[in-house]
């Protein structure tokens, strides 16, 4: 089985640096792209290899490069960003790879700044990622020491400057144009669309945003071509992907796998199961904004569609797992918390109605709960989701809450109808 | 016109707008927050939802939001679908989560939009049942207060703020439900139009701080449709009157002039007619050098119509902060030959000037919204933001103009505020300034001129001759200023609506001809040029244009012993001319007879005093720097003997007039460049349905009681034989025709919001047009020539220093210092300098220094005046008395140490 994106990372997870990385064949897929093909030919491959972005909402990574206004006319600077925000609950798989190959995101972000003939390139952190900083600093200091950042790069006479740029640490700054707004020194609000980033990004110019995984694959499709990523593969669209478990498993971790693994597979071969003395109930397959799965969905394969069928979405991969002797309720309220403090307080519904979600949950799980509060909360699912609200945060946040009031209804009643919540009295489970 | 369908009903709307836009247009009661028409689109309070369907075979359809869905052709919507309507009863219900429940005793209630959008929505059951968030609340300065538990995050105000008006010590702080809208800190509001946050908020975070100290509700105003005194712009304002004190000013939305927005001069200003310095009593000195005392009217009458009978002997002095009937009924009185000014030799000149320039043509004088539509400026020697406050307003929506097309290249819409904003970021069109010191305006300029006035004229100057070659060339420029003579002439040039700004600030007859010459210029070249002169005060243009002689003339005159009555018209003529000269004009005349609101100098001089209405309390026209003669409104009938002083001196005249239209007409008749004033408002005689137009909401409370401690009957309604309003809360309360409007309300819109409901369009003009006409208009072939004067360089001389005026919105005019709140503001006496010349004085900020002008010497605080340069020096006018005459030599020494 190829690992394509992890294979090279130090068992250690020291970093690996310029001399590894380019003993290892680093920045070949870059010299080839600069030498052999011209920016079009490298959008076609990426379309021809089926990557969708990995950031959660798996739009065509190929399709978005296509949408760069090119040519003579196109204004520029124009600009490419690596969103590595990555604050998505339950998720870590951006910070394996910044961690242990930052080479690799910064070849994928010059073929994907050379597709797009982009001028200026930032990667956006995480603020809490300390360790990745340095080594994108140290990373980016060998690019430019090297000839691949900078003028005139390998001779080509295209030029591309990369700066790191730190968040201040809010979920919203993840969000494709909070993080626009965010690196312009403004409020982490998002924009209105349209106009999208490729035609009016930052500070107004052409702008791609995509994932640090995303990035990390580019370098392997033009090495190896577009049917090679296809293959990678068990699904339609291509290529490998990070998939975490969190949660009362044996070994929760990250792993590399071929999309369209099965949900089974991933929990029970590389997490090795549920730890003693605790039953599967559920999980969130990818981050804190899904849909929660059951256990007869353990059998669904972890690609775009197939979890979509199922009725969640892949999200970024990574699976928190709810066990029989975790309160749902608890698991639901603190994520419905965690994502009213990260409302960055532009629209009404999310600003003042996810709070609102969140003190039910609260009241609930305390032994407050009232029996209209069910259809408070439910109510509160339909009206925060696509459409009514100005971004996608608060329908992400309603997710997990509506598969959760569907799946664990017995649990709510029994708060409420108790008035204390079963698993902390002991009686739960 | 595309045609979208609402509800199934196919209506017809404007193109390129959105479909909130379009359903306010038609009527619609669509609630809404963020949305401000003069801001635009940004969705984020998602009040306006509507349902969408994509065709007809769609019945499901989906939540869209109004003011982010264009209104594009065949646009399906519908404002009553079920799910549209709880969607938008729960927006209420989320914006309710923290508000107080405190309505009844909610300084903000009866007139909160919230409050009206919360009854339309129909949310009327709280279910929220946990603890409300809370604020701390700041100290914002005298005009503001800030009350954040009422937020509802709209960012109205913030758009307002920073956005629109340029403002960047308000911002918005904190995140998810605890944004918070303020300052970094507690402190004054830097912006001079802060006010406007009292009405972009559509609830009660800020609040008119004046208004608190003598608090009432919207309903219990009695209020009329008014025009601003504080500047020459001629903002359209409602002031609201209860127990004869002015308590407010709002704004009256005027599409041509003002806007949705005044200044803070123009909305605080106002306490002047509640001052203690109010003249309320006739005041007779029966013999010289006797006591001021209170006297009869009949007495005090009987002897002015003596006083006046040889008219030969009575001369009469106007002003430019009077209205034209008043100073009309001054003419009459003394006859035209012995009609004078009350401004200065030097003023009235300027005025004239202007007032020549802009009748001979061809550069026409443009409205504000016209002002604010311009893509490229220069603005010669005018300090707009403490001039004409409102313009600066506009000149930072015309900067915007060129880099909107940006906007339309990619296809969005101009609406759309933050996108378009996104597009342009930084970029600003051509706005060149020109001016003796930094303005505010600074910060907007493409780059800027500071010199000596007769430099910035030669600068103009240079700019004309650069645009056409007949203009008088400009010798001796400096290669750096001659590099950026070219830069203005190509910017001005290649603009489609190009603008030249200036004004007589500078008290510079050179710098008017310069502009005039560089807006001619343009238009010669086949551009429209745009032409825009700031005048001193609220009726300068409208005094110049009835003439007469300046006020030295009117001494000469006196002095000469040709007149012994003097009648002086509202004007202190301390503030217009040196004070020896004034004094011994009123010394030498035999009476003096002064009309006037306020004690003053003047009136300290004066035989007898007649108590005049303030613009409050008297109806008359005033015209604008544009103009634009418009029609202000008695709100309320003062107590005690104050009269409007066209009714004093009709009755001094011994023939009393039957009301405020018998005078127009006779002014019309004998000025017929004031013909157009004729038809600026409906006559006094205008019913609607039979009834006038009531001054008091028809909630007005206490009409049987608030006189009661005088008697229990209750009064009959005050006749006003002047005006189609009347006294009384009986009457018509529609939209009456627009001159008219004595307040925005609509049954459901008792908020300034109403005025959606008075408008032809949401933004557009008035329903019926716009209020006022113009009187002055280019002719459609001018045969001007350019002036050919070009004044020499500027050479700064040894142990002396130009002094020029420098104005502040809050302390150079007169009547408005007078209010407590911005009296705050107005900044303390100083001598502003050039930092080199303060350097070469040893002086540091707040050093005494001493100033010779005038002949006059003063000692006064140095203060350093950014951008002015070495040899010239600033004094505040209205702050220093010695400010009267400027530009005038001065010398400056370091003052006494100690």
């Amino acid at each position: 089985m190829e690992r394509p994106l992890t294979k090279d990372i130090k068992p250690d997870l020291s970093m690996l640096d310029m001399q590894e990385y380019e003993r290892l064949g680093g920045y070949q897929a870059l010299r080839k792209a600069l030498r052999e093909m011209t920016p079009k030919q490298v959008v076609d491959t990426v379309s021809h290899s089926n990557l969708r972005g990995r950031g959660g909402a798996g739009f065509d990574t190929g399709m978005k490069w296509s949408f760069v206004p090119m040519g003579p006319s196109a204004p520029h600077p124009k600009y490419l960003i690596a969103n590595a925000d990555e604050m998505e609950p339950g998720t870590f798989k951006d910070r394996y790879l910044l961690e242990g190959n930052p080479h690799q995101l910064i070849e994928g972000m010059l073929i994907g700044a050379y597709a797009t003939q982009a001028d200026i390139a930032y990667v956006f952190l995480r603020w809490a990622y300390k360790l990745a900083e340095k080594r994108i600093n140290q990373a980016i200091g060998e690019a430019y020491a090297h000839g691949y950042l900078g003028k005139n790069i390998l001779g080509s006479g295209w030029n591309l400057e990369m700066y790191l740029h730190v968040s201040a640490g809010r979920y919203m700054c993840g969000e494709e144009t909070g993080l626009l707004n965010a690196l312009e020194g403004k409020r982490a609000t998002p924009r209105a669309k349209p106009p999208f980033p490729p035609v009016s990004g930052l500070w107004g110019k052409p702008t791609t945003v995509n994932n640090v995984e995303t990035f990390c694959n580019i370098p392997h499709i033009v090495n190896h071509g577009p049917e090679w990523f296809r293959r990678l593969s068990r699904s339609r669209s291509g290529g490998t992907k990070l998939f975490g478990v969190s949660g009362r498993v044996k070994r929760p971790g990250l792993w590399e796998l071929p999309l369209g693994t099965t949900i089974r597979e991933i929990l029970e071969e590389h997490a090795g199961g549920m730890r003693e003395g605790y039953q599967f109930r559920a999980i969130i397959p990818g981050g804190a904004s899904t849909e929660f799965l059951g256990p007869e969905h353990l059998d669904v394969q972890m690609d775009f569609e197939a979890v979509q069928k199922a009725g969640s979405r892949m999200g970024t991969g990574t699976m928190v797992v709810l066990d029989n002797r975790t309160c749902p309720i608890g698991m639901v309220q603190n994520l419905e918390k965690f994502f009213a403090h990260e409302s960055c307080g532009w629209c009404t519904p999310c600003r003042d109605g996810l709070p609102w979600t969140a003190r039910l949950l609260q009241a609930i799980e305390e032994g407050q709960g009232q029996p209209h509060d069910l259809e408070r909360l439910a109510r509160h699912t339909k009206l925060l989701g696509p459409g009514m609200t100005f971004c996608a945060l608060a329908p992400g946040a309603m997710e997990p809450l509506a598969s959760a009031l569907k799946m664990f209804r017995e649990d709510f009643v029994r708060h409420i109808r108790e008035k204390h919540c079963p698993w902390r009295t002991g009686s739960g489970g | 016109m595309p045609t979208i369908l609402i509800d199934g009903k196919p209506f017809e709307v404007p193109d390129g707008q959105n479909v909130l836009h379009v359903c306010l247009s038609l009527g619609f009661n669509l609630p809404y927050f963020c949305w401000h028409p003069a801001l635009g689109s940004v969705g984020a309070c998602r009040q306006c939802a509507v349902k969408q369907f994509k065709d007809e075979k769609d019945t499901k359809g989906k939540i869209v939001m109004a003011c982010m869905t264009p209104a594009a052709p065949n646009t399906r919507i519908s404002i009553e679908d079920p799910e549209a309507r709880q969607f938008r009863a729960s927006v209420i219900e989320w914006l309710m989560v923290n508000h107080p429940h405190d309505c009844p005793v909610c300084d903000e209630g009866s007139e909160c939009h919230l409050q009206d959008m919360t009854v339309m929505t129909g949310h009327d059951y709280r279910e929220f049942r946990f603890l409300k968030r809370t604020h701390h609340n700041q100290y914002l300065g005298p005009l503001i207060n800030h009350e954040m538990n009422r937020c509802i995050a709209c960012y109205r105000c913030v758009r307002f703020y920073r956005d629109y008006a340029g403002g960047r010590d308000f911002d918005v702080f904190g995140s998810h439900d605890h944004v918070y809208f303020g300052r970094h800190t507690d402190g004054v509001l830097e912006s001079e139009f802060s006010g406007n946050l009292v009405e972009v908020c559509p609830t009660g975070v800020f609040t008119d701080k004046t208004l608190k100290q003598h608090y009432t509700r919207k309903w219990d105003l009695q209020t009329a449709p008014s025009v601003c005194v504080h500047c020459s712009v001629g903002c359209n304002t409602i002031p609201g009157e209860r127990y004869g004190l002015l308590r407010r000013i709002r704004n009256r939305y005027h599409h041509e002039v003002n806007g949705y927005f005044l200044c803070d001069r123009g909305r605080y200003g106002y306490e002047f007619v509640n001052s203690e310095r109010r003249v309320r009593q006739l005041l007779w000195r029966r013999k010289r050098g006797g006591p001021l005392q209170p006297a009869g009217g009949e007495e005090v009458l009987q002897h002015l119509m003596t006083l006046v009978a040889d008219r030969s002997e009575v001369i009469g002095i106007g002003s430019p902060r009077a209205s034209l009937e008043a100073n009309f009924a001054l003419r009459a009185l003394v006859g035209p030959e012995r009609f004078y000014q009350g401004v200065s030799t030097r003023d009235a000149q300027l005025l004239r000037s202007m007032v020549e320039i802009l009748q001979q043509g061809p550069a026409r004088s443009p409205s504000l919204r016209e002002v604010g539509l311009a893509d490229a400026v220069l603005v010669l020697g005018e300090d707009l933001t403490n001039v004409a406050p409102m313009m600066e307003l506009a000149l930072r929506q015309s900067v915007r103009q060129q880099p909107l097309k940006l906007a339309a290249k990619f296809k969005i819409p101009l609406w759309s505020d933050y996108p378009v904003r996104e597009l342009i970021q930084d970029k600003k069109g051509p706005c060149y300034l020109a001016t003796p010191a930094a303005t505010r305006l600074n910060d907007i300029a493409t780059k800027t001129y500071h010199a000596a006035p007769d430099d910035l004229a030669r600068l103009g100057l240079a700019v004309a001759q650069a645009l056409d070659d007949q203009a008088p060339p400009v010798p001796d420029l400096p290669a750096e200023t001659l590099a950026l003579v070219r830069e203005i002439a190509q910017a001005l040039k290649t603009a489609e609506r190009p603008l030249v700004v200036s004004g007589p600030s500078c008290g510079s007859l050179a710098l008017l001809q310069a502009a005039a010459n560089v807006a001619w210029a343009l238009c010669r070249a086949g551009h429209a040029g745009a032409l825009s002169f700031t005048a001193p005060e609220c009726n300068s243009l409208g005094l110049s244009l009835m003439g007469g002689e300046p006020l030295e003339a009117a001494a000469n005159f006196v002095e000469n012993g040709r007149a012994e009555v003097v009648v002086v018209l509202e004007n202190d003529l301390f503030r217009r001319a040196e004070a020896s000269l004034v004094k011994s004009m009123l010394d030498r005349a035999r009476q003096v007879i002064v009309l006037e609101h306020l004690a003053n100098a003047t009136t300290a001089q004066a035989d007898v005093v007649l108590p005049a209405s303030t613009f409050a309390e008297a109806s008359g026209t005033l015209v604008n720097n544009e103009g634009r003669a418009q029609r202000f409104y008695e709100v309320f009938l003062p107590a005690g003997e104050i009269q409007p002083s066209w009714r004093w001196l009709s009755q001094t005249a011994g023939s009393p007039l039957q009301n405020l239209d018998e005078l127009t007409r006779a002014m019309v008749k004998a000025l017929p460049v004031f013909k157009p004033v004729a038809e600026i408002a409906p006559l006094a005689n205008f019913r609607i349905a039979g009834q006038k137009i009531a001054r008091e909401p028809h909630r007005y409370s206490g009409r049987t009681a608030m006189h009661a401690n005088i008697s229990v009957h209750e009064p009959k309604p005050p006749p006003d034989p002047d005006s189609p309003l009347a006294y009384t809360m009986e009457g018509f309360h529609g939209v009456p025709p627009s001159p008219l409007i004595p307040r925005f309300w609509q049954p459901g819109w008792n908020s300034v919001q109403a005025v959606n409901k008075f408008q032809e369009e949401v933004a557009g003009p008035l329903k019926g047009g716009e209020p006022g006409r113009r009187l002055l208009e280019p002719p459609s072939t001018s045969a001007a020539e350019y002036f050919i004067e070009v004044p020499r360089p500027f050479q700064r001389r040894a142990g002396e220093w130009l002094v020029v005026p420098v104005y502040h919105i809050f302390g150079s005019e007169e009547l408005s210092v007078l209010s407590p709140a911005v009296a705050e503001l107005a900044p303390k006496p100083y001598l502003g300098m050039n930092v080199q010349d303060a350097t070469a004085l040893h002086l540091k900020e707040d050093d005494p220094v001493s100033l010779s002008i005038n002949g006059e010497t003063k000692p006064l605080p140095a203060k350093i005046l950014a951008g002015l340069p070495p040899g010239l020096a600033g004094l505040p006018t209205g702050v220093v008395s010695l400010a009267a005459g400027l530009p005038a030599w001065g010398r400056i020494t370091r003052g006494d140490v100690r």
